[in-house]
């Protein structure tokens, strides 16, 4: 009993990432089933979904709102994070352990608890899950009367989001500790692999984001409960009856939240861009083009992320001068984005490209993340975003970055690493088959939205059809938007089979199955003294192809 | 052999082994290492008490920057809410900020809470003594203890002498009429920012009567330091922290 109990509660952080992992799983599998409903009803807004009747326009609402939370908090913030760099961060620096193994412990339990409080927001509610969307923006957060859902739903929302934020603030400084601390003699920072460099920089605005969402979530309990007034206006009526108190400033909560939030967005992408730079001098057998430019690109834009939360708030009504203000920075990132691009692609250029199929997920990370990141500087600026705020325009530029590049990059890592994880090696074809069905459906998912919000189509609407607006001449597009996306959600059951079957009956992998150089394949004793840079590829034939960084820099004959 | 201060120079043994074969081994009192980069230096296998150390207090500061950062989040939202207004049919640009004057008891209760830093430094470095340490390593009884216990117990009392202080603050602001739930923005805040200083506070004192008991109940000299030491740099975190929201709500409204 015992025994079994320390199983379970284990400090081991290769079983503590894999058991992230898993629940990124969970959570992705009910995230994307909420979407299909999504895309279902808009296409369909009068159909009865058997079980449960028509769908209203708040229970859409309510559907949006648990897939955003789902998908951004516990599967990008988790998976990439959590998920990997517990697999994989003691090996890479070859460290013996996380630096706090049990608040690493701690820190996975309290996602869980915090998924298991959500989950129950929406189906132990008699009102339902809350409905003013993963932003949660007041006065419809603030008060229970708002709306459906707002109660209970509300709260429990709040409390789950709160328990993340102490999960992830533990998580962050285990990370920190861990890399800063823990790295084995001779692991200088210049030798680092560029994941860790990407979970060092994840983990730094980890740190100082969520807080800052903890503290904005504290405070909006606290106008719930205790009477308080920070985000509830005055005079602000709800069916004819004055609610609140004072004079409290929805604005303030936008502030607060979107200073966690823009971070937030680069915590899910940073650590698909260091492994997707990984995987490209694996897979095409060269060495990092710029390695020291490439990991200062991925501090630039974590810093550059913290100054940049205005853009999600041009159309609010903040000093147009604070907006260029945010505009101008928001355009700076792109600088040291195009700056990894052409890493990568100088990392690429000429190599001998092995396509397996961690390379190819890597290769799609990069063609979303091109895709995804081009229509940013167009958002950046306010006058192209007083017409595009809040429409389809916006929903197709981050769903390709955030759902399809750093998807891809949890894709990428999760074929990559199953070895380290099972011993076996992924059904290569499924592989193959998952990846190409996954990135034409996604562009035919996520590409057309462009053209929806370029014509005006507004989020967060539930039909194509209302009292103002109508967008039925976009019906046949929304079509194909849904089909794509069910042909999506169908491919990742290739997936789903891949993993599970592979687990039990894939090809055994050998040591180092993909003759990768970085320490967390070294099967047997890796060296007191680290010698070597982290991608020493790039050998001239005949001498093996490329040196391991366990390897000792004396010639071996 | 723990982690200690000592006031004489200690001697580096290093046997340069020549080119070629093992690195030399680190034989310095402290277990070794504390050299930042220096590989050459760094003591194969596991660090000694002074990396166990070290790597607590790294823990520590990273937590620490979190929760600084969350400190921020409130004073920002102060000051935003401070400045918020409109312009009224005169273009006179007003805001409902009313200023709370402090209870003066709030100046006794920062004072107390300064002491009670002063206190916990000395607890702390009474843990440190290099010759009470070494007898403590070697079994000889706790003199270290037995001097840290005290000031730990002061430290104890002030802690709560300020959690008493604050609660008897909130007490005059509620006769006064000034509630949590008051309309007043500025009341709003004076709870929000002494009540969550406070609440990290009481974490403060668990902590520190864990430690307490860690004193003795903790099996090595060097957990033993450990237990204090971060418990030291956390209170003395949550007192430069009281320091700055007290002349904020002091001075700034």
């Amino acid at each position: 009993m015992r025994r079994a109990l320390g199983k379970v509660f284990t400090t081991d952080h290769r079983r503590l990432g894999v058991m992230y992992l898993l629940l990124a799983l969970a959570a992705v599998a009910v995230g994307t089933t909420l979407s299909l409903l999504m895309r279902f009803h808009r296409v369909w807004p009068n159909a009865v979904i058997p079980g449960f009747g028509v769908m209203k326009p708040e229970d859409y609402l309510a559907l949006v709102t648990m897939h955003g939370t789902l998908m951004v908090f516990f599967v990008l913030t988790v998976a990439p994070q959590s998920g990997f760099a517990n697999l994989v961060l003691p090996g890479q620096i070859g460290a013996r352990g996380m630096a706090f193994p049990k608040i690493n412990a701690t820190s996975f339990w309290l996602t869980l608890v915090s998924f298991l409080v959500l989950i129950s927001a929406a189906h132990l509610t008699a009102g339902g899950a809350p409905i003013s969307g993963w932003t949660s923006y007041p006065p419809l957060s603030a008060l229970p009367a708002a709306g459906p859902g707002q109660g209970l739903g509300m709260d429990l929302w709040l409390v789950s989001i709160g328990i993340f934020c102490v999960a992830a603030w533990l998580s962050a400084l285990n990370m920190l500790a861990t890399i800063v601390g823990k790295r084995r003699a001779g692991m200088t920072w210049a030798r680092l692999p560029m994941t860790v460099w990407s979970w060092l920089v994840a983990s730094v605005l980890t740190l100082l984001a969520f807080v800052v969402l903890l503290a904005a979530v504290g405070m909006l309990f606290s106008d719930r409960h205790f009477g308080t007034n920070f985000f509830i206006p005055m005079g602000d009526m709800i069916n004819g009856q004055v609610v609140g108190h004072g004079n409290g400033s929805p604005m303030l909560w936008l502030q607060l939240f979107w200073f966690f939030g823009h971070p937030e967005v680069y915590i899910a992408v940073l650590p698909g861009m260091g492994l997707a730079t990984s995987l490209f001098a694996n897979f095409s057998r060269r060495r990092v083009a710029g390695y020291k430019m490439m990991a200062g690109m991925l501090v630039a834009i974590g810093l550059l992320g913290l100054l940049v939360w205005g853009h999600h708030m041009f159309v609010s009504g903040i000093n147009p001068y604070a907006g260029t203000a945010f505009a101008a920075v928001t355009m700076a990132i792109a600088v040291p984005s195009t700056a990894e691009v052409i890493g990568w692609l100088a990392t690429l250029w000429g190599g001998g490209l092995r396509l397996r199929t961690p390379m190819l997920f890597a290769l799609g990370f990069l063609s979303f993340f091109i895709a995804g990141g081009l229509t940013g500087p167009i958002l950046a600026q306010p006058s192209l975003d007083v017409y595009l705020h809040n429409t389809f325009f916006v929903v197709a530029h981050f769903h390709l970055i955030m759902a399809m590049a750093g998807v891809f990059g949890v894709f990428a890592g999760v074929y990559y690493w199953f070895p380290l994880m099972t011993g076996r090696l992924m059904n290569e074809t499924l592989g193959k088959v998952h990846f190409w069905v996954s990135l034409i459906a996604a562009y035919g998912t996520f590409l057309p939205m462009h053209f929806a919000g370029l014509a005006g189509e507004p989020r967060h609407y539930d039909r194509l059809t209302g009292p103002a607006m109508n967008f039925t001449a976009l019906l046949p597009l929304e079509r194909g938007i849904t089909y794509s996306a069910l042909l999506l959600a169908a491919a990742q059951g290739i997936f789903l089979w891949n993993v599970f079957v592979s687990a039990r009956r894939g090809r055994v992998a050998g040591v180092n199955p993909w003759e990768s150089t970085t320490l967390e394949w070294e099967n047997g004793e890796v060296p007191s003294l680290i010698e070597r840079g982290p991608y020493e590829y790039e050998l001239p034939q005949g001498e093996g192809g490329y040196h391991p960084q366990w390897e000792s820099p004396v010639k071996q004959e | 052999m723990p982690a200690t201060f000592t006031r004489n120079p200690v001697d580096v043994e290093r046997n340069d082994t020549g080119i070629g074969g093992k690195p030399p081994y680190d034989r310095r009192p402290t277990g070794g290492g504390g050299d930042g980069e220096n590989w050459e230096n760094h003591p194969q296998g596991r660090g000694g008490p002074r990396e166990l150390l070290i790597r607590y207090r790294l823990g520590l500061m990273f937590a620490l920057s979190g929760d600084l950062m969350f400190f921020v989040a409130l004073v920002s939202a102060f000051f935003v809410r401070q400045s918020t207004g409109h312009f009224d049919v005169y273009n006179h640009y007003t805001t409902d900020w009313r200023s709370l004057a402090v209870p003066p008891i709030l100046w006794l209760n920062t004072a107390v809470l300064l002491l009670s830093s002063v206190t916990m430094e000395i607890a702390r470095r009474q843990l440190f003594h290099e010759i009470d340490v070494m007898e403590e390593w070697l079994g000889l009884g706790r003199p270290a203890v037995k001097r840290a216990a005290p000031w730990l117990i002061a430290t104890l009392g002030l802690g709560l002498t300020f959690l008493v202080g604050q609660w008897v603050a909130w007490e005059q602001l509620v006769q006064q009429g000034y509630l949590l739930s008051a309309p007043n923005p500025s009341s709003n805040f004076f709870y929000l920012i002494t009540g969550i200083h406070g609440l990290h506070l009481v974490v403060g004192v668990l902590a520190l009567m864990a430690a307490l008991m860690g004193l003795f109940t903790l099996k090595k000299v060097e957990f033993r330091q450990i237990a204090v030491d971060s418990v030291a740099w956390y209170w003395h975190t949550m007192g430069i922290f009281w320091a700055f929201l007290f002349v904020l709500l002091v001075f700034f409204q």
